[in-house]
């Protein structure tokens, strides 16, 4: 066991975790954060994406221990009423079918349009291709970006 | 087939019942009683199903009793409750049901929700409004057909009277319920406000927020989290496992033998491991070794070589029409072709997962992510040998269906946890358990030959079906029904089946069966049509045309399904170009008439799906955001498993996770427009329709663009990569 304190969604919590323990392991079953989601545990699928330091990275292949000191946001964290852009476009274009790999669709794009305003279709194909749907909601997920990208993703 | 009356499942000796909570709140319930309808396999006797409470607050709660795996059930149904109710939607919660035998079915499958459901919920939220309306007509002195009533008011225009719901429900509580032949249902989207309209999903705000929802989310006081190690060749028994060692490392509370028993839908032999976080439960497991008792051994290498000899074999015959030997011998023209299409698998984003708590007094209670909850108490009872009334499951939301959560093992083995743990525990499969514990859609081989006239219509049809089977009988997700298209659309029609043994477990994939065989189908129909020069969309419309015998479809709807998606294309209007293709199928199953046209270019092997335009008949639509969300999740689903494959060798499943078994990515995606006839029968779902029509458009669009039959899948056997 490791003692760390990380920074979750502006919040600080201290913990005591095994020295291998994934910080997707270390959310779900020590700080009850359950919207980050488990699938492919290896890293390649995007369902457990989480903003470090504003960048999306896979929380499965983290160790917690390693993330003290960074800014970390959860879907929790994004805008927790559900009014951030991305929020309210995924809700207006109804993205979702079993939405589960939700979580990490919607902050990987709210991390695209913070870096880039206004995506072009190649631009949201390339930066949301980490995240796999099962569903199928691509179509839509395109659609949602746009729409938040025109009514102030950045935000 | 109009609709304006409850189908004959719905009886006259139906009744309403109507009560008054201590709040106030006015449930109204529909139940049936001594149903007689055998054709139903789900008839059960209703007792009190309740869906609508209405609040004093003027707010209404409607229950949902299926439950939702991504299909919208979720927000579909309570539209419909909804609109027949007439209340404004924003004013309406939904409140998940748990499994309760007085709702009847509750199941995810065969895209029976929306047709078994149609009558039940129009009739709840009918006799809800048609109360409400006698409240106030009694009151006003007035006749209540003189009333009307709009966004949860009632109003008597003659006498200007008008009255809020929520006012009216202590006086409508005293009155006697209508009889269900006196109500009067809204069938046609010209009786509709709601329905059919774009409604996002009501846990849109949850699943944004990253609220708890999912199986896996669940939390509960002094819950512990368990990993169970199954065989890796199917069926296979724990000779002997260092079970002392896993017991004393880091975090873990509980290591033990499961001896399993012999159901391969049920409860698996293997090694649980229970910690309190799952990484240390998982971490231990990596110790874990185990000698393995298994006698099984198969192989996709030897499917294929017992295939190639069963299709030089005449097979059983399980259907012959004509004379397909002689029509043949003096056809005109042969045309000849082999389909292959291999196992794949459901693979959920929401790996295996279920939650239970064995309490002290003998109940045992779920949390459990199932698509059948039902035939999942019964496993669990039959399982742990206690009765089903000490069976509770509750119904969370589902991280992704397609069939594989018709299958209950994952509670059977939380179940047995539970048990032993005597406290909460969360039973989480790896991704690589889950892809190779599934119940996999299985192979399958189709040898077509089609005899032509001089007019180039198709005279005969022989078809040898080489799949697989257990005991000689084909197992599950393996029949093809003798009735199936072009049964009856060809005057001489012969299916001949052969069967291979397997011991892999199969089981339902979306659509099942229809997703492969359409495939095989469709795709051989415009090697036909391309054979005598015939356009593939004339080829077929001329084939819908004539019939011999019952065709188990109907012939008009499927051909106006195909002739709108053809027009939408643009299609024969339309100059393409090098390296452009377009592609035409059709099909029906599950009720739904789907054509899709799908668009394609090529450069050299690689090819992209550009678009895809889809024409669907499922009589009017309830909710149009979840309508086309289902046509376009089967359009991605059947790109993504036409390249995907699972093998096998040594009894055992070679794939392990999305690394091996990669699902399509957002920039493969193609656009799709979907388009709706809102035809004037009983609705019916969409969650399956649409994929197995999918499949062949595509590749025949790639045929057009590329020039490659694509014959076998996954397509990079034949050449090509998207």
């Amino acid at each position: 066991m490791s003692s760390v304190t990380l920074k979750i969604n502006g919040q600080s919590y201290s913990l005591d975790a095994p020295s291998d323990m994934p910080l997707l392991w270390a959310l779900r079953d020590k700080l009850n954060l359950v919207g980050t989601k488990y699938s492919c545990g290896i890293g390649v699928c995007g369902s457990c994406t989480v903003l470090v330091n504003g960048v999306p990275m896979r929380s499965c292949v983290m160790p917690a221990i390693s993330m003290a000191g960074m800014d970390i946001t959860t879907i929790e964290g994004l805008d927790p009423a559900g009014q951030h852009p991305v929020q309210q476009a995924w809700n207006e274009e109804d993205v979702a079918q079993c939405g589960y790999c939700q979580a990490g669709q919607i902050l990987t794009a709210s991390a695209l349009l913070s870096q880039n305003p206004d995506p072009s279709d190649e631009d949201i194909d390339s930066a949301m291709a980490g995240v796999m749907c099962r569903c199928g909601t691509y179509h839509r997920i395109r659609k949602a970006i746009k729409r938040a990208a025109r009514e102030g993703g950045a935000s | 087939m109009t609709d304006l009356k409850p189908r004959a499942s719905m009886n006259r000796r139906s009744f309403l019942k109507v009560s008054m909570l201590a709040s106030g709140a006015l449930i109204i319930g529909c139940g049936r009683v001594g149903t007689t309808d055998g054709a139903s396999i789900d008839a059960e006797t209703w007792v009190a199903n309740l869906y609508v409470r209405i609040n004093t607050d003027g707010t209404v709660t409607i229950v949902s009793k299926n439950p939702e795996a991504g299909q919208g059930v979720k927000t579909a149904f309570p539209m419909v409750v909804a609109e027949c109710l007439d209340v404004d939607w924003k004013v309406v919660s939904v409140e998940q049901a748990p499994l309760d035998d007085r709702y009847g079915r509750q199941v995810v499958g065969g895209s029976r929700g929306t047709p078994d459901g149609w009558d039940d919920l129009r009739v709840a939220g009918t006799a809800a409004r048609q109360l409400l309306v006698a409240a106030a007509a009694e009151g006003w002195g007035v006749a209540a057909d003189e009333c009307s009533t709009e966004n949860g008011m009632v109003t008597h225009a003659n006498s200007g009277n008008s009255a809020r719901y929520e006012t009216l429900l202590e006086a409508a509580a005293q009155l006697p319920v209508p009889d269900i032949d006196d109500l009067d249902l809204k069938s046609r989207p010209s009786d509709f406000s709601l329905l059919g309209t774009f409604v996002p999903g009501v846990d849109n705000q949850q699943i944004h927020t990253g609220q708890p929802l999912f199986g896996c989310d669940v939390r509960l006081d002094s819950m512990l989290y368990a990993v169970f190690e199954k065989c890796p060749t199917f069926g296979g028994k724990v000779g002997d496992a260092n079970i002392e060692q896993v017991r004393k490392l880091p975090g873990v509370t509980h290591a033990f033998i499961v001896e399993g028993t012999d159901d391969p839908r049920g409860l698996q032999a293997g090694v649980a491991i229970v910690a309190n976080t799952w990484w240390e439960a998982n971490s231990a497991r990596e110790k874990l070794r185990v000698d393995w008792v298994t006698d099984q051994a198969d192989s996709t290498a030897d499917y294929d070589r017992q295939a190639e000899a069963l299709l030089e074999e005449p097979g059983d015959t399980l259907r012959s029409d004509g004379d397909v030997d002689a029509t043949l011998a003096g056809a005109s023209k042969v045309v000849e072709a082999t389909y292959y299409y291999p196992f794949v698998s459901h693979a959920n984003m929401e790996p295996q997962n279920c939650t239970a708590h064995f309490h002290e007094s003998g109940r045992v209670e779920f949390w459990a992510p199932t698509q059948n909850p039902k035939s999942g108490r019964s496993l669990v009872a039959e399982t742990l040998g206690i009765p089903e009334d000490r069976v509770h499951v509750n119904l969370t939301r589902i991280g992704g269906g397609f069939g594989r959560r018709l299958r209950n093992d994952f509670m059977a083995e939380v179940a047995w946890i539970a048990r032993e743990v005597g406290q909460p525990v969360q039973l989480q499969w790896t991704r690589e358990d889950d892809m190779r514990h599934d119940f996999y859609r299985p192979a399958g081989w189709h040898h077509f030959r089609a005899g032509l006239d001089d007019d180039g219509k198709m005279i005969a049809f022989d078809h040898h079906f080489v799949t697989f089977g257990r005991d000689g009988e084909p197992v599950s997700g393996a029949s093809l029904s003798p009735g199936h298209y072009p049964a009856g659309l060809v005057p001489n029609f012969r299916l001949r089946q052969s069967l291979i043994e397997t011991n892999v477990p199969t089981g339902p994939w979306r659509s099942p069966g229809h997703s492969a065989y359409c495939w095989c189908y469709q795709s051989f129909f415009d090697e036909v049509a391309l054979a005598t020069g015939r356009d593939a969309l004339e080829f077929r419309l001329d084939l819908l045309s004539r019939s011999y015998g019952d065709t188990q479809i109907d012939r008009q709807r499927v051909s106006d399904t195909l002739k709108l998606a053809a027009e939408k294309a643009g299609w024969g209007e339309r100059e393409l170009g090098e390296g452009r293709g377009l592609g035409i199928a059709f099909h029906y199953d599950h009720l739904g008439y789907v054509s899709h046209v799908a668009e394609v270019v090529a450069d050299g092997s690689s090819v992209k799906v550009e678009k895809v335009f889809s024409a669907a008949d499922v009589g009017p639509i309830l909710n149009l955001s979840g309508a086309k969300n289902q046509v376009e999740g089967c359009v991605v689903d059947a790109l993504s498993t036409a390249q995907l494959e699972i093998t096998f060798a040594n009894g055992a499943v070679q794939q392990s996770n999305f690394s091996d078994y990669e699902l399509l990515r957002i920039g493969q995606a193609p656009e799709i427009e979907c388009h709706f006839i809102q035809s004037d029968h009983s609705p019916t779902g969409l969650g399956e329709p649409p994929i197995a029509p999918a499949t062949p458009a595509i590749t025949n669009a790639i045929f057009g663009a590329t020039g490659t039959r694509i014959r076998e899948l996954p397509f990079a056997r034949s050449g090509i990569f998207v």
